[in-house]
């Protein structure tokens, strides 16, 4: 398998001098499976320059799976240059909208509507579809199976695990570690952190082993302790979680949008240096745009 | 019973549809909209406004139950949920259902929701009483929320079937006779089928819709669950804690005595239970003035 990172950045785009060397992008992961099928974790703006290198080859055969609809992981979609030519393929897939009980499907309609966007979803010239994915169940994408698995953010979030002839990678989307609600010394607390240990339990087994790892490392230790509820982790979590796991190599992205290349190596360094590695130990990585690896 | 069959199936076609837009209790509508005008809101402070609302709480676990999240157990509480779908979007879940409006606080006419609601909230709270006082592999939480739910059925014919209900309701009077009696003359089917049937449809853990299905059925296979459920409701009903519609009636015995040999002991081995119905009727009493 072979994974590329188009775009790196959380929340809004951030192009510039001071984030030139990770990239401004926001995210958008091209993974591509043994025998060559082309699996696309979010379509954040990173997906306009995967667009413009596939123009070559076309036509294509995509799938998409979006981790959850916020727009730093959608907004990229209409700009999918393969939609508006005849003879590419793109099949979507999300998890149902807990609020709207909508599919996946309206992260595009929603898009697409006259005041936001000059087309319609209805005059795009691809086959296009969508699909609906349940937790625990495999979607089979040529050789590879993708299984979602929903994680803890403030919209539904599905991480994906991709298996493809024994190797793996899994990519969390945005995902804060789980935590409780209640005070230690509030009656519900302990049954409470009965549920969280539960659902923890089930999340690690589901990241089980993979070859690679790839993380929301949006905060530092410190931002963390403000910004809890927002729906992501830190870089020490993310490592923690990659050495409870058995992750191979961690691929730290999600990056702060104020962040510049320069802070981002530095906080980087001082969260691996809390976490020694050993061999048998993830290997860490920060994420950048252009970044790839085969396994 | 041919009879009663078919009206199960033409009634669990009109319910099902209809609970979808059933609107949720007064005090919490207003307590949500309140809660969720403050970004900082604890926690834990919505969940606790959610899960005395029988309505609220019915909708979330069937969200999460249901087949797109197809989660590795079945989730029976609201805490639950919220480590499962996150506290935003159970507050956002919780919105959409206040958004619905409120029930009305008379329909049928002689169906008082407001004191439906406080019985339904002192058995949920004597029943994860008798829970922990009693040795047994059971959570209290999940003896709660049985207690919460035991009497769904009710609000949802008084709701949706209000003139044959209006019905059910002269004839208890008239005859003297249990509520459940009532229903199954009038529909050919009771509240607590009503109510597990639902929960049944949308895939809530067996325990609890067996327990609902059950808390009139003397015959039921015992287990701890029923038992506290069916011994709150009993002291609900003998302490005229709420009204569900259906009074305590001279010379009704405990349903197990495994809590005691006698009303009064049982009480008594409870402790103070009148914080519990306190709490029930403060909370009843939001919105609805």
């Amino acid at each position: 398998m072979k994974v590329r990172m188009w775009g790196v950045r959380g929340s809004i785009p951030a192009p510039g001098r001071h984030t030139q060397e990770f990239g401004g992008n926001t995210t958008c992961i091209e993974v591509r499976t043994d025998s060559g099928q082309l699996i696309i974790l979010d379509a954040g703006t990173g997906i306009f320059p995967l667009a413009q290198s596939l123009l070559p080859s076309l036509p294509i055969k995509a799938s998409l799976f979006i981790t959850h609809t916020h727009w730093d992981h959608i907004q990229g979609l209409p700009f999918f240059t393969p939609l508006f030519i005849p003879g590419n393929h793109l099949s979507i897939h999300g998890a149902q909208d807990v609020v709207s009980g909508q599919g996946i499907e309206q992260a595009m309609e929603t898009q697409m509507q006259y005041s936001y966007f000059p087309v319609r979803e209805a005059e795009l010239r691809a086959a296009l579809n969508y699909h609906t994915v349940k937790t625990g169940a495999p979607v089979k994408v040529g050789d590879a199976t993708v299984t979602g698995t929903i994680l803890n953010h403030p919209v539904v979030n599905m991480g994906y695990r991709i298996d493809c002839n024994g190797k793996s990678v899994f990519f969390t989307g945005d995902h804060e570690p789980y935590s409780n609600i209640y005070e230690p010394d509030d009656d519900e607390y302990r049954d409470y952190q009965r549920v969280v240990d539960e659902r923890q339990q089930q999340v690690d087994a589901a990241m089980k082993n993979v070859d690679v790892l790839i993380a929301d490392c949006s905060y530092t230790r410190e931002e963390f302790q403000t910004k809890i509820g927002w729906g992501h982790g830190s870089f020490d979590h993310s490592i923690a979680m990659a050495d409870r796991v058995g992750a191979g190599t961690l691929i730290c992205t999600h990056h702060e949008p104020t962040r510049s290349d320069l802070d981002l190596k530095q906080v980087f360094d001082e969260a691996v240096a809390r976490h020694p590695r050993t061999q048998d130990k993830a290997n860490v990585i920060l994420a950048y745009e252009g970044l790839e690896l085969e396994f | 019973m041919e009879q009663a069959e078919l009206n199960t199936g033409e009634i669990e076609n009109r319910l099902l549809n209809a609970v979808e837009r059933m609107p949720a209790f007064p005090s919490s509508v207003q307590k949500i909209l309140e809660l969720s005008n403050d970004i900082n809101c604890p926690p834990k402070e919505l969940v606790s406004v959610i899960q005395q609302d029988p309505v609220m709480t019915m909708k979330i676990l069937r969200v999460i139950n249901s087949a797109y999240y197809s989660l590795p157990n079945r989730i029976n509480s609201v805490s639950q949920s919220v480590v499962y779908l996150g506290i935003n979007t159970i507050k956002n879940l919780a919105l959409a259902i206040a958004a619905v409006g409120v029930l009305p606080k008379r329909s049928p006419r002689n169906f008082d929701i407001q004191r439906y609601l406080i019985h339904s909230l002192n058995t949920a709270g004597l029943s994860r009483q008798l829970c922990m006082l009693a040795e047994g592999d059971l959570e209290p939480g999940d003896a709660y929320i049985a207690g919460l739910l035991h009497d769904f059925g009710k609000v949802v014919l008084a709701q949706f079937m209000s003139s044959d209900y209006e019905k059910i309701l002269s004839l208890t009077e008239q005859r003297g006779i249990p509520l459940d009696v009532a229903e199954r003359e009038v529909l050919g089917v009771d509240h607590a089928l009503v109510g597990a049937m639902l929960t049944r449809r949308w895939q809530f853990p067996y325990d609890l819709s067996d327990c609902i299905a059950d808390h009139h059925n003397p015959d039921a296979e015992a287990s701890l669950l029923l038992d506290c459920v069916k011994v709150a409701n009993q002291i609900s009903r003998y302490r005229k804690l709420g009204d569900g519609r259906n009074p305590f009636r001279e010379g009704e015995q405990l349903a197990t005595t495994r809590f005691g040999t006698s009303f009064d002991e049982v009480i008594k081995g409870l402790g103070d239970i009148q914080r519990i119905s306190d709490e029930a009727n403060l909370f009843a009493s939001i919105g609805s003035s």
